[in-house]
Order: C-alpha cells, then structure tokens, then sequence
C-alpha cells in the first residue's frame, strides 16, 4: 500500500513536471516577444539611435525631455484626450440607451443586435475608408443634408483645421466642470473639430460592443428587484437610473478601460481615414511613432513615444487586471 | 396608452440606428454596383441603374494577390493558435501549479500592451531570423501576440469542465495526455470554434504588424494593399468601395454564419467584469 501511494505521489509529480513542460513554450514566447522586447524598447528610448545604424550610447531621459517639449507630440496628447473623452462617452450612451430598450421584450431583438454588431467583424482599415467618403466635404453625408435643406449642418468634417477654445466660463464650460471634464475648458488645450469624423467612425464600429456588454449585465439583474419597485410606484425611468445603472458600474468600468485602453492606441482607423489632419487636429501618438521610427529612422524617439504610450496604457489596464483576477479569485 | 407610445417610440430609436449602422454598407454596395458613367460623389446615395460588377472586377483584379497572402497567413496562424491556447488554457485549469496565478497576469498583460511598443525590437529579431518581410514572419508574430487571448478564452471555457473529472481521471493513473485526449479535447470543440472565430477576424483586419513587418507588396496582406489602394489618388473612389467590401467579405461571412461565437469571444476578451 505504501510503496502504491508513493509510486503514485511520484507520478504525479512527473505529471505536473510535464504539464509545465506543455506551458513553457507558450511562457517563454512571450517572456521574450511581451517583456523582452518591451525592455529592448525601454533600451533604445534611452539611446542616442537616431539613423539607420543602431547606437545605444545611453543618453538617460533626453528623448523624453524632447518628446514632451515637442509641438506635435503635445498635439498628439491633446488630441487622445479629445479622442477618449468624447469616443467612450459616445459609446457608453449609445450602448447604454439600446441595450436598455433591447431589454424590454423588443420583437427581432436578435436582428437588431446583430445589426449593431457587424462593425465590429470588420477590420478599422475599412471603416476608415468607407467613412473618409461618407464624411467627405463634397460628397456623403454632406449631400444628405443638403437634400433634407439642412445646409447649417453641412461642414468640413474630417478637413476642418477650427480648434475651438471653451471658455471656463461660458455655458459650455460650466457644463463640462459639471460632469468632470473641466480639463476641456481650459485655456490652452482647445477641441480640434476635425477629430469628430474620427470619433463618429469609431463609434460606429465598437458601441454595438458597449451594447452587448449592457444587455448581457442588465439580464443579470434578477428581475424581482425592479417588479419590487415597480410596485412601490416606480417608473421605468426610475428604476433605468436608480437601480439598473448602479448595478450596472462594473460593466460601465469594463467598458470603460477596454474602450479607454483602445483609443489610447488607436492607429489604423486615423491611418486609413486622415492621417495627421490640417494642421495636426487628427494626429495621434501611434501615427507619430510609425513615421517617426519607420518613415523617420529616428528609433530611439519612436521608442520613447512607445514607452510613453504603455505607460499609459499600463496605469489604466493594471489596476483592472488585478481587480477583475481578484474578483474572479472570490466567486 | 402611454404604453403603446413608449413602444412606438423605442422601436422608432431601434429602426434609426439600425438604418445609420446599415448605411455605409449601403453605400458600399450601390457604388460597388454602379457602372464607371454613373458614379460621381453628387450621385452617392442614388440606387444604381442596373447591375454593373466593374467596379468589383477591377478592384478585385488589383487585390485578389493580396487576399491569397491574407488566407495564407490567416489560416495556419488561426490553427496554431488554437492549439496553443488549449493546451495553456487546460494546464492553466486542470493543472495548476504554484505561481500559476502570477504566470496568469502576467499572460494577460500582454494582450492590452500597445504594439508600438515590441515594434522595434520584433523588427530586429524578424530580420536575425530572415523572417522579416515573410508571410511566415507575420503568421509567427500573430502567433505569439495571440497567446494571451486565446489562453484566456480556453482557461475560462475549461474551467466548466468539472475539475473532479480529472481528478478522478488522475487518481486512475491517467496520465496528462491521456486526460487530455479523453476527457477534455472531446468537450473541446466549442472552444475552438470560439478560439477560432477570435483569431481569423482579428488576424484578417489586423494592419499595424502587417504594414511593419511586410514591406514588400507582393506578399502584403489585403488590409494594407487595400490602404495603398485608398491613398492612390489614381485609382478611382467607386474602386476603393468595391475594395474595401471585398476586404470585409471574409470576416463578416463568418460573423453572419457564427456570430454568436463571435460574441463569445468577444465577451471573453471583456473579461466578463
């Protein structure tokens, strides 16, 4: 019996040994292609490699120092913060509003999910193209307005260089204190309008994603919570905003920091639709760092760019990775 | 009532977004389908006046070399990363050993870094490997860039195959692979329809490691020569359209055939929070 378990407890841990053979293939991929290469990158942003041939003379966080005093780059920041701010607030809204009236018994509820999804199957290269027509000044949407005599709304769209200024003052300005986004009325930071077209694509392509997210968290809610209000006299309303949406802030949080993290690198649709737009209004990092680096050959500035960039990302994506594997950990 | 007009007017928001979500298909089609006399921007939005296919000849004539590389790059990527996810995704559930949490994270990270950021290195290491500038160079890189998705969606989906099959399975002297064949490959075939679907659509559309690692035209993927397509100022915007709809057609096939799949997967990459 002894000798039994033992040769049982050995193979066991032959296995085990195995199974983290089957892993270490996977495991060591990435070790290299992820964090090897991400602190290779961190190597040449703090080198003098500036042409064709590589130099890793060390030359400590000048590149930074450059990169944050350079006109374009601080465009750049602007225009991801433009980008973030009205992209993911656009989503969250649309998404929100559809699946809380998709929720509601709606006949073909399946043909119009489907519907709002297909975007999403699509690659950001052909939403990008499609829409650099539909926004084009003289043709798409703009002759759409023009025929329903809607001429006011017709505009330059992606070709518009305006950068409008909200005064902290103004109406405008005191609504977006209100909601927290006081940062946009301020003076020197400005909305470059031409980033809309950019926004209105994307949100095209990935609100039917917010949506989904919202109509699989609002079945989660046992429906004796909101027929318990319902009989305390409750409106539809009433139950949306207080009990639905609180219920509903992990979802918004997801959402949040998956769309937040994207458009913090957003690249293929701004390639294929703008490019850098007049005079820098749809310019994002990504785009600086592709010209920079492949077009530019100055790879330890696109280096740094790229370091700036997962920084970014990084201060947004930890936290969440820890509080959704915690999360899990406890169910 | 009131009632009746709620529903009329929620029906009425449904129906207006669904026609503005429709409406760059739309547009694609009918000047894909319009002859080379009726296309001009005023005309956009007009139906076409019988069925011409030149546009979708000519814009296929100048990307079908290109959507051949993207079906020879997508396809053995699609399929080694399945593999790779399963086997991950079943050590990583039924197989756990110390620190496999950590080695988890640390996984997962990986799938929400910004590329830009291993760009310059993958670079390098493509070209040590003559890799560089290879269909095969880029399948590798989807491969390995693909690891931390398609391990997370396996892992979840594992994690509902009872653990006290395999238990008793282990107890029974079976060994690693023999679970693995018997028990869980079996129960497998979801997975990877899933795991599948994931990987075919975001290769396909992908177009920052194509547009890095394949400089030369002959062996570019149909996302970039369809963006050279569009910033050619000789080639004719109804040509873009045709283009660009037969650089969605693959993916959104699979979407109209699988789509609930493809929902899966996506609320798996949410790490249903």
């Amino acid at each position: 019996m002894r000798t039994r378990g033992r040769r049982l407890l050995r193979t066991v841990f032959s296995e085990q040994a195995a199974a983290i053979a089957l892993i270490v293939p996977s495991l060591v991929a990435v070790a290299v292609f992820v964090y090897g290469f991400i602190g290779w990158s961190a190597l040449v942003s703090v080198s003098e490699w500036d042409t064709v041939r590589p130099d890793y003379t060390y030359v400590g966080l000048r590149n930074f120092r450059d990169l944050f005093d350079n006109f374009r780059f601080q465009i750049d920041i602007r225009n991801t913060v433009v980008f973030t701010v009205f992209f993911v607030g656009a989503c969250l809204v649309i998404g929100f509003v559809v699946a809380s009236i998709l929720d509601r018994h709606i006949m073909g509820e399946g043909l119009f999910r489907s519907i709002y999804l297909f975007p999403m199957a699509v690659s950001f290269i052909v939403t990008g193209v499609v829409w650099r027509w539909l926004l084009a000044p003289r043709a798409g949407v703009n002759i759409l307005f023009d025929k329903a005599g809607a001429d006011a709304l017709e505009n330059g769209w992606y070709t518009n260089p305006d950068v409008v200024y909200v005064h902290a003052s103004s109406p405008l300005g005191e609504a977006l204190q209100a909601v927290g986004l006081g940062f946009l009325a301020d003076a020197n930071f400005g909305i470059p309008l031409a980033m809309f077209s950019v926004v209105i694509a994307a949100t095209w392509q990935m609100s039917g994603f917010v949506m989904v997210m919202y109509l699989a968290g609002l079945r989660a809610i046992p429906e004796e919570i909101k027929e318990a209000a319902r009989v305390d006299g409750a409106s539809e309303l009433q139950i949306q905003r207080h009990i639905s949406l609180p219920l509903l802030r992990p979802v918004t949080l997801s959402a949040m920091i998956i769309l937040g993290h994207q458009s913090l690198k957003i690249f293929d649709l701004v390639v294929s639709m703008t490019r850098r737009g007049p005079g820098f209004a749809t310019d994002v990092p990504a785009l600086y760092m592709f010209e920079t680096t492949f077009q530019g050959n100055r790879f330890s500035h696109g280096a740094a760019i790229s370091i700036v960039m997962l920084l970014a990302v990084s201060v947004l994506v930890v936290p969440y990775l820890f509080w959704s594997l915690r999360k899990e950990a406890r169910l | 009532m009131t009632i009746r007009w709620t529903r009329v007017a929620m029906y009425t928001v449904l129906v207006l977004f669904a026609l503005l979500y429709l409406m760059p298909i739309y547009v694609l089609l009918v000047t894909g389908l319009k002859s080379f006399e009726e296309v001009s921007l005023e005309q956009m939005w007009n139906l076409p006046s019988g069925l011409q296919f030149d546009s979708f000849r000519e814009a296929y004539g100048k990307l079908d070399s290109n959507l051949a590389n993207s079906f020879k790059m997508v396809i053995p990527a699609t399929i080694v990363s399945c593999a790779l996810g399963s086997i991950n995704g079943y050590v990583l559930t039924k197989w756990r050993f110390p620190g496999s949490d950590v080695v988890f994270f640390l996984l997962l990270f990986g799938m929400f870094i910004p590329y830009q950021s291993v760009l310059i290195p993958l670079v390098r290491t493509l070209q040590q490997m003559h890799l560089y500038g290879s269909l095969w160079g880029l399948a590798l890189t989807h491969v390995v860039y693909g690891i931390p998705i398609t391990t997370l969606i396996f892992r979840n989906y594992y994690a509902n195959i009872p653990t006290e099959l395999v238990e008793a399975a282990k107890i029974d002297g079976a060994s690693i692979f023999g679970i693995y064949t018997r028990i869980v490959f079996p129960l497998s075939l979801p997975g990877f329809v899933v795991v599948a679907i994931w990987q075919f659509t975001s290769i396909w559309n992908d177009f920052l490691f194509a547009a890095t690692v394949t400089s030369n035209p002959n062996i570019q993927p149909v996302t970039v020569a369809l963006n050279n397509l569009a910033g050619s100022f000789i080639v004719e915007w109804n040509v873009q359209m045709a283009g660009a709809l037969i650089a969605a057609l693959p993916t959104l096939v699979v979407y109209v055939v699988l789509g609930r799949f493809f929902v899966r997967g996506l609320m798996a990459g949410a790490l249903r929070g």
